[in-house]
């Protein structure tokens, strides 16, 4: 009965199906750890995140790859965000481990199993060739996220958020296959590049079309988090345990980019009038509302979260510049700037939260922004970290913000859309008042609490590298630059 | 290794700030002052071939160092001076040494901190004097506020968090709108960010109008020209004595020059076109801001409203489009640097000893500190603008050129030297002459040897461009006459 069965290619996907494999090995493996400290679970976490990077790295063929039916497919960009994506949760796993430690109902195996399924949830959107897969991804990625927020299930704040996150994220996820639905009945397919060469061909009802167009970016407008679909952002990231909100608010951003990229740009390129139309009010009212509601926050959490939902409205301007009156001459520079600007993002995302997760210790968040007082007497040193990745989110030189910002705005002029890049300036400046209050507190002001610092050393070593990182970034950015033009121009 | 002097003047101070920070948290926080004063010389030297070394005869750039370094945009490494930029280098690079000694006993709290801001910052202007590219530019710009706003921040007077978010936002405001004015550049250029190139990029008169008031908004705040320099009275008078002398010395030139670099060469058209804008609010600076300066009580402030109108007198010079008139702000700006900031220092001596800065507080304080009384006499003369002292040359010079221009322009103009001898004077007259006025006065300590060592540097410096300015002037003929020659052709096609 097997007779039809051709076994598909499963190179392209090899670093997926070695971390399920893992991941369900590390569930077995658990069971048996005695130590507290979970040191060989959290060992073989961090060495399936090298792994996939290593497989990763040498699966890579840099030509286009079809898989699974066209289901699945492997090209630079994916390569590229996934090296990026194991990254950030390398890095996560680090900072989260000595929190995780400390806080008794999460000091669990399952923590590590469900960033690895996560992960693997990132990683097939990251891949996506098909609406059902771009779905499986994303649930996978969004049910590990649900449990993982709740799992301080004594915190009443984390299980509130966690209620708000599932609610919010089925609605996100029912939108998503409601418009999904309908570009099925308008083009009769499911597969991406099918939806674009039917409508390459025309002959598509347009009606049908942008009917399902509108709840596709809406519910991508929930997933990425930009206004007004942004009401879980603030709630999520603040009633989240930090070590969970550190992985909501980086690595799926990668994600986020990916399946914009896959069903926008691959899929619907020839309506990029219409979502384009729709995405610079999206990120005009992102910049606005996320600038000026983190005015008003006293809670380092929510503040970062409003900032997150500025900074994805800014990302957006990159998407929305590719495609000016039909001519698609800028999209490789607009499309490349927008990657460039999420890596960079998450990479001081990733830092920030780690220096909230690094302040902080058994019993104690710092999670508000007075916490922050007088850190320059404390430590010195993460003072000046924290500063660079302030400085950083606010786009100030020579820090690796200032060319994210810098690399979208140009893509924004040159496609000839001086308002909005007005837009952009006049709100990124009102965004730098609130980093400059992060920097008040540490510089300014007399210190709260003396206590030293308890974090680890290899915390605190990688948390050194990340803020450095964002520095020397800031002034070498070329390579990373380069490598997002190049994949994709080897993957559009 | 000459080839590599402006990189040297950009990195030593930097690098070395960096390392000042780093043995004064590893070392003994105190005694890292040695090493900010070795960093802040070093700088000093590898400036001075700058100008020994300079050929006169050209007025292009010199020194000129070029490397790749965003190719991906197009961004280059690209440095050099001209007759315009080469002072401020040096300039800076010796302000920078003041600093340094001006702070050695004051400042007690995190001394390495303090050194290496300063330091850092003047690595960082001295890549905003010696940028050719662009976007190398713009990074340096904005850069440069980061130290400023610690320092106005961390050691500054009660309001000092005000007066460092003011100054922030006041100057980022300026410079957001300037960056998409470069990144137009960049695309109508067909992706180049080589001002040089810009220089000779044709452009339509109404983009030049634009792209000119985006550049003015943007040096018009670092300037500071009225109406937007209300952030600059705060900034001085909440930072610390060495942060206010950076500010006045150097950090107030930026838009000055800026307008050389950008404005001028760039858009002659709407330079030309909207001449008579910048005029107005520069003889507004001039005049108005001057009587502003008269009334003030305290002496920082007073000496800062005096900065904007001395700027005023700057752009004044600049926008009649004269060899006299731009090597006469060029002048100005120069001894302004000196002059300020020994006005400031000044201030500096009595507020460490009284810790008020009202005028009312003094009075009589000649009795008391006769050295201090006749150096702070000198640099109130020059600042007024007298004869045989820098500030008079370049006021004349100004006026001159002004004369050639419009008979009311210089008149005005003319005005500016009554008043500013008028709101000096009168405060010196008020602060040092008369009766001791209280006990304060009565147990002033007289300056220094390290008092009196920076106040003559300064003092020398101020006598020597008043009464031989040769030296000053040669190095900007050429590179002015060919800025001149830059503005006259019309890049309308």
């Amino acid at each position: 009965m097997f007779d039809n069965f051709v076994v598909p290619n499963l190179l392209p996907a090899a670093p997926e199906i070695f971390l399920t494999v893992m991941a369900l090995a590390i569930l077995m493996i658990d069971l048996l750890v005695k130590d507290s400290r979970r040191t060989v679970t959290f060992v073989l976490t961090q060495l399936t995140l090298v792994g996939c990077a290593v497989i990763q790295f040498a699966t890579s063929t840099g030509e286009i790859t079809y898989t699974f039916s066209n289901m699945f497919v492997d090209d630079l960009m994916s390569d590229l965000l996934k090296l990026f994506l194991y990254m950030t949760l390398i890095i996560v796993m680090f900072y989260s481990r000595g929190y995780v430690i400390d806080r008794e109902p999460m000091n669990k195996g399952e923590y590590y199993v469900l960033a690895l399924f996560a992960t693997l949830g990132m990683m097939v959107m990251i891949s996506a060739n098909h609406f059902l897969t771009i779905y499986i991804g994303l649930e996978l990625l969004s049910l590990s996220l649900y449990a993982m927020v709740a799992m301080n299930r004594d915190s009443i704040q984390s299980t509130e958020a966690a209620m708000k996150y599932f609610v919010l994220g089925a609605l996100a996820s029912g939108l998503l296959l409601y418009g999904m639905s309908m570009i099925y009945g308008a083009t009769g397919t499911l597969e991406i590049t099918g939806i674009a060469e039917r409508l390459y061909g025309g002959g598509v009802n347009k009606t049908v079309l942008v009917f399902g167009l509108v709840f596709l970016v809406s519910g991508l407008a929930f997933k990425l988090g930009v206004v007004p679909f942004h009401m879980w952002i603030p709630d999520v990231y603040h009633g989240a345990p930090t070590s969970v909100t550190l992985l909501i608010g980086s690595a799926p951003k990668l994600a986020a980019f990916a399946i914009v990229m896959r069903l926008l740009v691959n899929g619907l390129i020839t309506m990029a009038q219409d979502w384009q139309a729709m995405l610079v009010i999206l990120s005009v009212l992102s910049m606005a509302i996320g600038n000026l509601a983190a005015i008003a926050q006293t809670n380092l959490k929510r503040m970062l979260a409003y900032s997150a939902i500025s900074h994805m409205g800014f990302m957006l301007l990159g998407i929305v510049t590719g495609v000016v009156s039909g001519d698609a001459r800028y999209a490789l520079n607009a499309y490349s700037s927008a990657m460039f600007y999420v890596i960079a993002y998450v990479l001081m995302s990733a830092g920030t939260f780690g220096m909230i997760l690094l302040m902080s210790r058994a019993g104690f968040e710092a999670e508000e922004i007075d916490d922050f007082k007088g850190l320059n007497k404390r430590s010195p040193w993460f003072a000046g970290i924290m500063l660079m990745l302030m400085f950083s989110m606010a786009g100030v030189p020579f820090f690796i913000g200032f060319f994210a910002k810098f690399s979208v705005l140009q893509a924004v002029v040159a496609a000839g859309y001086m308002w909005l890049a007005i837009v952009a300036v006049l709100f990124s400046l009102i965004g730098a008042f609130y980093y400059l209050r992060v920097v008040k507190v540490m510089y300014f002001d007399a210190p709260a609490d003396e206590s030293p610092l308890t974090a680890p050393m290899d915390m605190r070593i990688l948390i050194s590298a990340n803020g450095l990182a964002v520095a020397f970034l800031g002034i070498f950015p070329q390579v990373i630059m380069s490598l997002c033009a190049y994949a994709l121009l080897r993957s559009l | 290794m000459s080839n590599y002097l402006l990189s040297l003047a950009i990195w030593i101070p930097i690098f070395g700030g960096l390392a000042v920070l780093v043995a004064g948290w590893l070392g003994n926080d105190s005694k890292s002052r040695g090493l900010a004063l070795l960093v802040a010389v070093a700088g000093f030297m590898v400036t001075i071939p700058l100008w020994t070394g300079f050929d006169v005869a050209n007025g292009g750039m010199q020194f000129v160092e070029l490397g790749a370094w965003i190719p991906r945009f197009n961004i280059n490494y690209h440095l050099g001076v001209d007759g315009i930029s080469m002072l401020f280098v040096v300039l800076n690079a010796f302000i920078t040494i003041i600093v340094v000694a001006a702070g050695w006993e004051v400042i007690q709290n995190k001394v390495a901190q303090y050194n290496a801001a300063f330091l850092i910052m003047s690595g960082l202007m001295n890549g905003i004097f010696t940028s050719l590219d662009g976007i190398l530019f713009y990074v340096f710009f904005e850069a440069s506020l980061i130290p400023l706003y610690l320092i106005i921040g961390v050691w500054g007077g009660p309001k000092r968090v005000y007066a460092a978010f003011k100054f922030f936002l006041y100057t980022l405001f300026g410079s957001l709108l300037f960056l998409i004015a470069l990144m137009y550049l960049f695309v109508q250029s067909g992706g180049s960010f080589s001002i040089l190139e810009w220089h000779k990029l044709p452009i339509a008169l109404g983009a030049q109008i634009w792209l000119f008031l985006a550049f003015l908004i943007a040096f018009a705040v670092k300037v500071p020209m009225w109406p937007v320099h209300t952030w600059l009275p705060d900034a001085h008078v909440e930072a610390p004595t060495g942060g206010s002398i950076v500010l006045a010395a150097i950090a107030l030139k930026l838009g000055a020059y800026g307008f050389l670099r950008f404005s001028l060469p760039i858009l002659p058209d709407a330079s030309h076109e909207l001449s008579g804008l910048v005029l107005a609010l520069s003889l507004i600076a001039v005049v108005y801001i001057g009587f502003v300066a008269l009334v003030q009580e305290d002496m920082k402030k007073l000496v800062a409203y005096s900065s904007i109108a001395h700027m005023g007198f700057v752009t004044l010079g600049f926008f009649m489009f004269s060899a006299m008139g731009i090597e006469g702000a060029l002048i100005q700006m120069v001894s302004h640097g000196f002059v300020s900031g020994a006005m400031f220092f000044c201030i500096g001596v009595m507020y460490d000893r009284v810790h008020s800065r009202q005028i009312a507080d003094y009075g009589g304080v000649v009795n008391t500190m006769p050295k201090f009384a006749a150096l702070f006499m000198l640099f109130s003369m020059a600042n007024a603008g007298l004869p045989a002292t820098s500030g008079f040359v370049g006021e004349f010079m100004v006026i001159l050129g002004a004369v050639k221009f419009n008979f009311w322009v210089a008149f005005a103009a003319a005005s500016s030297m009554v008043i500013g001898a008028a709101y000096t004077l009168w405060m010196y007259k008020r602060v040092i002459f008369g009766d001791v006025a209280n006990h304060h006065v009565e147990e002033l300590t007289d300056i220094n040897k390290r008092e009196f060592a920076i106040l003559g540097v300064l003092a020398i410096a101020t006598l020597w461009m008043g009464l031989y300015p040769q030296p000053f002037t040669e190095v900007m003929h050429a590179s002015v006459n060919d800025l001149l020659r830059h503005v006259a052709i019309s890049k309308i096609q």
